[in-house]
């Protein structure tokens, strides 16, 4: 069950983060392609879309206008088509209420945004890892539940 | 309403192949692992229909021998993890023996495909059962603990905040929190 390419969406406002999170994954040695949008709303009308490709998995940043990737992950899980994708939060919130709210509603991966690129490289190369068993591997996707 | 289901994953695999190789009068052994002997080569219709059958449960033909290796090493792990007695082995030498390959050949091959060291992903399957066995059992840490001969609890413990970043109580009230919502919304 080889995978060729993860296909990852990332909806995040800031665009140097945006920037960060692809030079991080071009570094990382798993094959991937990274698609972004700048708010929850673009995340949302493009998953909404006919035939838009789905993705392996979706990164969402917590504080986003327009739409915050609380409310994205609540849309998601109630879309039957999306509701087995995993989710990672993304965010610079470290609040235990924040964490435990995106746990309950179905996030599996919780990421602390990483002060450092280095950082940053390490912890997309664990979460990549994690979720390509999660893809090819007999796993439990309703345990699958990561803070990082 | 709602019903939990838990499935034996050997069974379920068995059951459900016997049926398609039978439904398309394949004569057929399984080795478990993955393997399925035929008992003569599939003409290129046969093969077809037999894809066609398999895809609609995710079941893959794998064409390329590393990648089938890959996935007897991953089934072989599982095994070994759900035997008590094999449980107590050294992971190294139970594939060896059981896929007949040195260590360090199914290692290298392991790494190369997952990006995973086989090691790590023993702890990975290691804690995903901890993981379930906390949320469809009632059984307690200790016995959890006991029942996957980690040394102690608190080894155990140690384990599975070190691989999740979550401690087990933390993990076990996301997962009643997520029961209860499924619940309400009922």
């Amino acid at each position: 069950m080889a995978l060729e390419k993860l296909i990852l969406f990332l909806a995040d406002d800031d665009e140097d983060d945006r920037l960060m999170f692809q030079e991080a994954i071009d570094e990382v040695k798993i094959q991937t392609e990274l698609i972004t949008f700048h708010n929850g709303k673009a995340l949302m009308d493009a998953l909404a879309k006919k035939d838009c490709r789905q993705p392996h998995m979706i990164f969402l940043d917590l504080n986003m206008p327009v739409k915050n990737g609380m409310q994205c992950l609540k849309e998601i899980k109630m879309m039957p088509a999306l509701a087995d994708l995993p989710i990672a939060i993304y965010s610079t919130s470290s609040s235990e209420e924040d964490i435990d709210a995106t746990f309950h509603h179905g996030a599996n991966i919780y990421i602390n945004k990483p002060n450092t690129f280095g950082q940053l490289k390490q912890v997309v190369e664990k979460v990549l890892q994690l979720n390509w068993q999660y893809q090819t591997s007999n796993l439990n996707r309703d345990t699958f539940l990561f803070r990082i | 309403m709602k019903l939990y289901l838990k499935y034996d994953h050997a069974k379920t695999y068995k059951a459900l192949l016997t049926e398609q190789f039978e439904a398309l009068a394949l004569g057929f052994t399984l080795h478990g692992l993955g393997e399925v002997e035929l008992s003569k080569p599939l003409s290129s219709v046969e093969r077809e229909s037999l894809t066609k059958a398999l895809q609609r449960y995710g079941i893959e033909i794998i064409a390329d021998q590393k990648t089938a290796l890959v996935q007897r090493i991953k089934e072989a792990i599982h095994e070994m993890l759900h035997d008590e007695q094999a449980n107590l082995l050294k992971v190294s030498a139970y594939l060896a023996d059981k896929l007949a390959y040195s260590y360090a050949y199914l290692s290298t091959i392991f790494s190369e495909a997952t990006y995973m060291s086989i090691e790590n992903f023993v702890i990975l399957k290691k804690v995903d059962r901890v993981k379930s066995l906390m949320a469809n059992t009632d059984l307690t840490l200790t016995e959890i603990a006991f029942k996957l001969n980690y040394s102690s609890v608190a080894h155990l413990s140690g384990q599975f905040k070190k691989t999740t970043g979550l401690t087990p109580s933390a993990f076990q009230k996301i997962i009643a929190r997520r029961k209860s919502l499924n619940l309400n919304t009922l």
